[in-house]
């Protein structure tokens, strides 16, 4: 028996927000565990179960920000295989995703708390317990330092998620996209871990340590970057591998979906960032180059799929894959400058790449529980029935405004910032040793801002139908706001866009140990705590404090001065109905209606099924349907590959004794040859 | 930031709301010259402005308070863009506060506003309308970004004096890059700013309009606003491009210079407001669906700028 089986190793002692963060998993474990005791009980799990799993959350958070910048600690638990026990380690890049996760997820489970009913599908325990256990894998994934550890910890997240996903289990469609989703999670998965057995270089040693020391040839080390971009690609959403998310994202409870979309996309992010970064050696310029590439693709990709959808749920899961693209861009951006050396600019598109990751998992998860709200109030996913909302849920309005707003890259909310950055990293780009590259970059940079320009009149579309307008249906006139839990958990999440909107110096200030981890170069100090100017005040500088502060007082002095000089009498009439009064609901611009410009113009994209109805149809409809050209390119063949070789493989079941008797026979005498 | 720049910062934005107005004005007479009419004269935006603020405001009893912030929005997010851009001088202090970037994202906070406004109704006209800027606003968006982007390079910054002061320094001050950019903003000008051949601010056909369909519901002070911050948005519209082209005159500090810079600008605007009315007075517009062509002209033509910047090095 070795010692540690008795008792943890640890390296450095444990401070108290440490031993708070490594207390995190197993307390939600245990919450989740406990969900078990009354499985049918839904007031055990909301009234407790689901704020304490909140509450640690919080901690998480709290204890990651606090120690961000501390150095690393490694931690060997006496748990695992014999020869491998897990080894867990915080290090900065651990502890900054640890925070991300905190945060969005201590939102998302208050919102949680009010939001699961009876009637769910799964009993309220059960949900309970996979979506803790969610949680603590996501936990241990960002924990691992080892990779059986990291394995272990990436199956129990995603096979906790499927289960989630799969809540209404008795709608066909649902397991289906369920299936969908486990099968690409599986997809990765195995690229994953032969990603590992690539960078473990012949020691067979599985610690991460170990593979950093390993020394692996070039062709070797691309082999390892290439797994891991498809492997965690296919969690992330990068296209091509991106099939799942349109499916899985509107067929889970939106808590789910909001913390799949906002945290969880992101454990794939940091999965990329320690192997690329940490665990390989020297990156190559291609690899940059490539990601940039496949990441700005899938942002143009994912936001002009997300125009022309009409399901609120399916629009979000488009926009994870345009944000999730310009993370993956900006990655590329950064080993692009690292493999050229130049570190002080992949600094500043690591800084812009990090900040964008904490910023969706904020907003994305605002707008997922957004549409849970209102899938609650109204029962309604298609944008097509819903509308006028703003006037039966003022909260979940105007808190998703915020949500709406910061997506859409607007002044001064957190999403502009990470947009920002990325664009002065695109333009201050130094001469690149190859030519070309020089010259693709500033493209990049025009693909960042066209799908950028694109998002906001995406989020115009998403929230203008859903909340403002008429009501389409009538049976709006019912819906109620959200609860209290409800409002508090999209609270905070707003008040995190609005803040990391407006305070991007002392945060981008905290990411720089992170930076510094990675690159060994950091932004350095970005002082005055008002001003963010990265690389010189008189070349680019941006104050959000200030900004707010200016066209706040300037728009209300506007109002006062005309209140003041005039008067604020206000009448109320009809619309204006162009002289035609037969006006009703269903003449505004539906969400296919708004999409049409950009179906018109991004028409070879799409795969479009058009129905028009005949001139005398007594009840005329238009339909479209918009499909992924990838799906008939790239999965239907791959799917009738994998059938058609499962035929050939079973044609040797013949299904009589004696044909298995001979197929012993023959093995046996093959393995005698072989041997003698 | 002392308090001599602090005023000057405060006049020049003053300065920018009170003339924008004007500058419409001396489009509009400039046109009906053209067209050999007289002009209601270069008050006549005045006038609207003062009638409509008298006006008591008339508001759909659908109307939400959305609907009632966004005029305050766009009027705040022009005034802003005001202090940004370098009218009468490279060193006010409002510049450091936002860049190039941070401008077209405050046009876009207008832009972003006024549709949801024009949504919130749920009349037909609106969200046509609402769309229809939407989609201008997505190619001209990025369009101007890259002609800013092509600047940018010239300056090796997105800050706005840093560009002014880039190209006025300049020996030759002729960049074949910035021939490029140029074309490509005018053309961003004109569909940004509701102008032939995009859209035309002088419809009256609600099916051919885009910025006029989506106000279709406002009325008397809100309507003003939104008139106002038109102006004041071609008007920046226009200061952004004297900054970029034609940045000559601008003094460097804060002091008598400016004063002395004033006819020079004046200048600028008038043989802009007439160069725009000939502009508009020639060309016809066009159909809805070509504009996305004529924007993604102006993109790729700003694209071409940044390359041959690149390329050249010119």
């Amino acid at each position: 028996m070795r010692a540690f089986f008795f008792k943890p190793q640890v390296v450095g002692s444990l401070s108290v927000a440490t031993a708070a963060m490594l207390a995190v998993p197993p307390l939600w474990l245990a919450i989740g565990a406990a969900g078990l005791l009354r499985p049918r009980s839904l007031r055990l799990s909301a009234l407790w179960l689901f704020p304490l799993g909140a509450a640690a959350a919080f901690v998480l958070a709290a204890a990651s920000l606090a120690e961000l910048a501390e150095p690393a600690q490694s931690l060997v638990l006496p748990l695992g295989l014999p020869d491998l026990p897990f080894h867990l380690r915080l290090d900065p890049l651990a502890r900054f995703f640890l925070f991300l996760l905190g945060a969005a997820a201590g939102g998302v489970s208050l919102f949680a708390a009010g939001y699961f009913r009876k009637g769910e599908g799964t009993a309220p325990g059960l949900l309970c317990l996979q979506y803790h256990v969610f949680l603590a894998g996501m936990a241990m994934v960002l924990l691992a330092d080892d990779a059986y550890l990291f394995m272990v910890a990436w199956e129990v997240m995603a096979l906790s998620s499927f289960f989630l996903v799969t809540t209404q289990h008795r709608i066909a469609a649902i397991r289906s996209a369920g299936f969908l989703y486990l099968l690409l999670a599986h997809l990765g998965a195995i690229s994953i871990l032969l990603c590992f057995g690539v960078l473990q270089g012949g020691g067979w040693q599985f610690t991460f340590d170990a593979m950093r020391q390993a020394h692996l040839a070039t062709p070797w080390s691309s082999v390892a970057f290439g797994l891991a971009v498809l492997g965690f690609g296919a969690k992330a959403g990068l296209v091509p591998v991106h099939v799942w998310l349109p499916e899985a994202h509107p067929a889970a409870p939106s808590p789910v979906s909001a913390l799949m979309s906002g945290v969880m996309l992101k454990t794939a992010v940091y999965g990329l960032l320690r192997v690329s970064l940490d665990l390989l050696p020297q990156p190559q310029w291609w690899w940059g180059l490539a990601l940039l590439g496949l990441g700005l693709f899938g942002a143009l990709f994912g936001v002009i799929f997300a125009a022309v959808q009409t399901d609120m749920k399916r629009l979000l899961a488009y926009s994870s894959i345009e944000n999730l693209g310009i993370i993956f861009g900006g990655l590329g951006l950064v080993l692009l400058f690292a493999a050229s050396g130049h570190p002080l600019m992949a600094a500043l598109a690591l800084s812009a790449t990090l900040y964008h990751c904490l910023n969706h998992a904020f907003f994305k998860s605002l707008l997922f529980l957004a549409t849970g709200a209102v899938l609650h109030a109204t029962g309604e996913r298609s944008l097509g029935k819903l509308g006028g909302l703003i006037h039966r849920m003022p909260w979940v309005a105007w808190l998703a405004l915020i949500g709406t707003l910061a997506i859409a890259g607007l002044p001064p909310l957190n999403g502009f910032v990470s947009e920002w950055l990325l664009l002065q990293a695109f333009l201050f780009t130094p001469q690149l040793p190859q030519p070309f590259v020089n010259m693709l970059v500033p493209l990049g940079a025009a693909a960042l801002v066209l799908s950028a320009a694109l998002a906001a009149y995406v989020m115009v579309k998403f929230y203008g139908v859903i909340f403002l307008g008429q009501p389409r249906e009538p049976a709006l006139a019912r819906a109620h706001d959200c609860g209290r839990l409800e409002r508090i958990g999209l609270s905070w999440l707003a008040a995190g866009c609005i803040a990391l909107g407006l305070l991007p110096v002392p945060m981008l200030a905290l990411l720089d140990a992170v930076v510094r981890q990675l690159l060994g170069t950091g932004l350095g100090t970005l002082a005055p705590w008002w001003r963010l100017a990265p690389v010189a005040v008189e070349r680019a500088s941006y104050s959000p404090p200030l900004f707010l502060l200016v066209g706040g007082a300037v728009t209300l002095g506007a109002a006062w001065l005309v209140h003041r000089l005039y008067h604020g009498r206000v009448r109320r009439a009809a619309a204006w109905d162009c002289g035609f009064p037969l006006q009703n609901a269903r003449m505004q611009d539906t969400a296919e209606g708004f999409g049409q410009p950009i179906r018109q113009i991004f028409e070879p994209y799409f795969r479009m099924q058009r129905e028009l109805p005949a001139p005398d149809d007594p009840r005329p409809a238009y339909r479209v349907t918009v499909a992924d050209r990838f799906w008939g390119a790239l999965y239907l063949p791959a799917a009738a590959a994998a059938q058609a070789t499962a035929r050939l493989v079973g044609k040797l079941q013949q299904g009589r004794i004696a044909v298995y008797l001979l197929y012993s026979f023959v093995t046996l005498l093959a393995l005698l040859v072989f041997v003698l | 930031m002392n308090a001599a720049n602090l005023l000057a910062q405060i006049v020049v934005v003053a300065l920018a709301v009170a003339a924008a107005p004007l500058f419409m004005a001396w489009v509009g007479q400039c046109r009906a010259w053209l067209a050999n009419r007289r002009g209601p004269g270069l008050l006549q935006p005045y006038r609207v402005l003062r009638k409509l603020f008298h006006k008591d405001a008339v508001l759909a009893t659908r109307a939400s308070s959305l609907f009632r912030i966004a005029p305050y929005v766009q009027f705040g997010a022009m005034a802003c863009a005001a202090a940004i851009i370098p009218l009468l001088g490279t060193d006010l202090p409002f510049a450091t506060a936002a860049d190039a970037i941070a401008l077209v994202g405050l046009f876009a906070v207008a832009r972003v506003f006024l549709a949801l406004a024009a949504m919130d109704i749920g009349t037909a006209f609106g969200s046509l309308g609402a769309r229809r800027e939407m989609l201008v606003g997505f190619l001209a968006e990025p369009a101007l970004l890259m002609v800013f982007f092509t600047a940018s390079l010239i300056a090796h910054g997105t800050a706005l004096p840093a560009m002014a002061t880039a190209i006025t320094g300049h020996p030759l001050a002729i960049y074949p890059s910035l021939a490029f950019a140029a074309v490509a903003f005018l053309m961003v000008l004109l569909a940004e700013n509701a102008r032939i051949p995009v859209d035309n601010p002088t419809t009256h056909l609600e099916l051919t309009m885009i910025h006029e369909a989506m106000v279709l519901e406002y009325s008397a002070r809100h309507l003003a606003l939104i008139e106002w911050s038109a102006a004041l948005k071609l008007f920046n519209y226009c200061a952004i491009g004297f900054a970029l082209f034609l940045p000559w005159g601008l003094p460097d500090r804060v002091g008598s210079g400016m004063l002395a810079a004033l006819p020079v600008v004046a200048l600028k605007f008038a043989a802009a407001g007439a160069g725009l009315a000939l502009l508009e007075t020639v060309s016809a517009k066009m159909r809805i669906f070509r504009a996305p062509e004529f924007l993604a002209t102006a993109f790729l033509l700003a694209v071409l700028g940044l390359l041959v910047r690149l390329l050249l090095g010119s």
